[in-house]
């Protein structure tokens, strides 16, 4: 009888663990565990001990050289291989650069099927339900499978991690066990896009242009209201599309999903694509000076008017609420 | 002579505003808006691009255009065939109407073994219906050959393939033999738009109609069991700041703001 879930975790490009491995443990103890981990990746080897601490029972890490940069054609039959030992009911994988590739191919190995990118996961007697975006964030369809085990890649961000204590977790190190021949996708090169400052996914605040800027200059101003606040800035897809911004601070679906406690959207319409990075934020503030714009649905203040007027006005005021 | 085939599909415009997207619960599917055209997948459409580049540089490359799906999807083959394409293949029968994506990946392999050898396969990143960036994939897994997701840049060098890949803070180039399935991202560019002239040769250019019988395979089952379809409420309580001149509005932003212990 399948049995629990098995979250498949990688490591983040600084190589600490993932954030989303201890989103997915939570998430798989929600759904009544118990819960054993699978970390993937090369130079992973310390990372077990902090996967325990998130309440996992069991973790695996597969620390070998042939996993390096995360190729598809070595993720799977290590997936493949866990996924058959471990003879789970639901897998859990992030919707990462990884999860997203993975995630098809160990279902289809797996004769069985993923919900990709859900935001929320339940039971439903002893059915899986997942729930996620589609229609660019402008529905939510909710899904139950019909082989076995589930899986569902999730969103980053999407579900709370719970508080990390101590690992009383069962660590086994293990080799991947496949051949190199079997990986025939070669990276040759990888060239990252550096930002200064705050890092997008972390920031507080982040400030973020579109299309009403009217050019790539506009985005001077924002970077310095985002400075003033300790924030970062973001980018709507067509601004990124037609070479304004670096495609790396781009927001939304095919994106970033980023989970500030203030986000101030300048010249963005609201497309759903877009909203669907800023799904999880509370407090949006934005300024469009089409009085319609759909992005002032889901703000909680709305500005109609020129941001080539307000902004620098607002970064005065700013800077005087802040020496007060 | 390289062959290049691009799964395209049609869906209801990604752009239909908010205030006309309407979903019908109970059937779970979405109402179309009234005056809004279906409209080729947008990433299906890059691909279609990313083929027509290839063959620039290559002319004799022949580029078939796939598609699953009712008669609607004549549109997005068309529109496909306009941009230079040279083949089209339209899978159309009821009885996979409804295909999950595991159905669509299993009728799309079975009618590309029906058309083969290829060297290269383009699909979308995922369709801007469905959002699931799934088939691609599968469909590597189901002919055994390699896949490289969300491209911004591919070339054909006789049997590699070298593929510019959009990460999450950069890029990597990845090589692979083909032949491959490569998944384009927006970061491709623009697709071209078709010149009247293109259009009007498009409409005489041969499109074979296959149902299930002519692949010779029966409709496989769904995977996925499709248990509500609704829209979120997104909605929050609006203030509109209001002021006579961008500075008055500024100052109350930044009042409201630090009240709320934003800034």
């Amino acid at each position: 009888m399948p049995n629990g879930v098995l979250v498949i975790g990688e490591a983040a490009d600084d190589g600490e663990l993932h954030p989303v491995v201890g989103e997915l443990i939570g998430a798989g103890a929600a759904l009544g565990g118990p819960v054993t981990v699978a970390l993937l990746g090369t130079g992973i080897g310390g990372l077990g001990e902090k996967a325990g601490a998130y309440s996992a029972q069991r973790v695996i890490v597969v620390d070998d050289p042939i996993l390096d940069g995360l190729q598809s054609d070595a993720t799977t039959p290590v997936a493949e291989r866990l996924a058959k030992e471990v003879d789970p009911a639901v897998i859990l994988i992030g919707q990462t650069m990884m999860g997203r590739d993975l995630g098809p191919r160990l279902a289809q190995r797996l004769n069985t099927a993923v919900a990709m990118d859900c935001v929320a996961l339940s039971k439903d007697g002893d059915k899986f339900v997942a729930e996620r975006p589609c229609y660019g964030g402008a529905a939510r369809a909710r899904y139950t499978m019909t082989g076995s085990p589930s899986i569902a890649t999730v969103r980053v961000k999407a579900i709370e991690a719970p508080a990390p204590g101590a690992s009383s977790a069962e660590i086994v190190q293990q080799p991947a066990g496949i051949d190199a021949s079997a990986v025939r996708t070669k990276v040759t090169n990888r060239r990252k896009e550096e930002s200064e400052g705050v890092r997008l996914e972390d920031a507080k605040v982040v400030v973020s242009g579109g299309r009403g800027l009217g050019g790539p200059e506009g985005f001077q101003p924002l970077e310095e209201l985002a400075k003033i606040l300790g924030g970062a800035v973001g980018a709507s897809r067509a601004v990124c599309d037609l070479g304004w911004y670096p495609v790396a601070t781009q927001v939304g679906l095919t994106g970033k999903v980023v989970t500030p406690d203030l986000y101030i959207a300048v010249g963005i319409s609201g497309a759903s694509q877009h909203m669907a990075g800023i799904s999880s934020v509370k407090n949006i503030a934005s300024i469009n000076k089409d009085a319609d714009a759909s992005i002032f649905k889901a703000s909680r203040w709305a500005v109609v008017g020129d941001w080539k007027e307000f902004v620098p006005a607002f970064i005065e005021e700013v800077k005087k609420v802040q020496a007060a | 002579m390289p062959h290049i085939i691009c799964l395209v599909k049609q869906v209801p415009d990604p752009e239909t505003p908010a205030s006309q997207f309407k979903v019908d619960e109970a059937a779970k599917k979405v109402i179309p808006a009234p005056g809004v055209q279906p409209t080729p997948s947008q990433f299906d459409t890059i691909g279609v691009e990313a083929a027509m580049r290839i063959k620039e540089k290559t002319p004799d490359t022949t580029v078939t255009i796939m598609s699953l799906g009712p008669e609607a999807s004549r549109d997005a083959i068309k529109r496909s065939l306009a941009m230079g394409a040279d083949e089209a293949v339209h899978i159309n029968d009821p009885a996979v109407n409804d295909a999950d994506h595991w159905v669509t990946a299993e009728v799309l392999a079975a009618a590309i073994q029906k058309i083969s050898p290829y060297d290269l396969i383009i699909a979308g990143r995922q369709a801007t219906d469905w959002d699931m960036g799934v088939v691609g994939l599968t469909l590597g897994e189901i002919l055994g050959v390699p896949v490289v997701t969300i491209a911004k840049e591919i070339q054909l060098n006789g049997g590699n393939i070298t593929v510019e890949r959009v990460l999450l803070d950069g890029f990597e180039t990845v090589e692979a033999p083909t032949p491959a399935i490569v998944t384009v991202s927006n970061e491709l560019g623009e697709p071209r738009y078709p010149a009247l002239m293109q259009i009007m040769q498009a409409a005489k250019k041969e499109v074979k109609a296959w149902t299930l019988a002519d692949l010779g395979i029966a409709a496989p089952a769904n995977r996925v069991n499709l248990e509500a379809l609704y829209i979120p409420d997104t909605s929050v309580e609006t203030e509109v700041i209001e002021g006579e001149t961008p500075q008055e509005k500024a100052q109350k932003l930044a009042q409201r703001l630090r009240e709320a212990k934003l800034i």
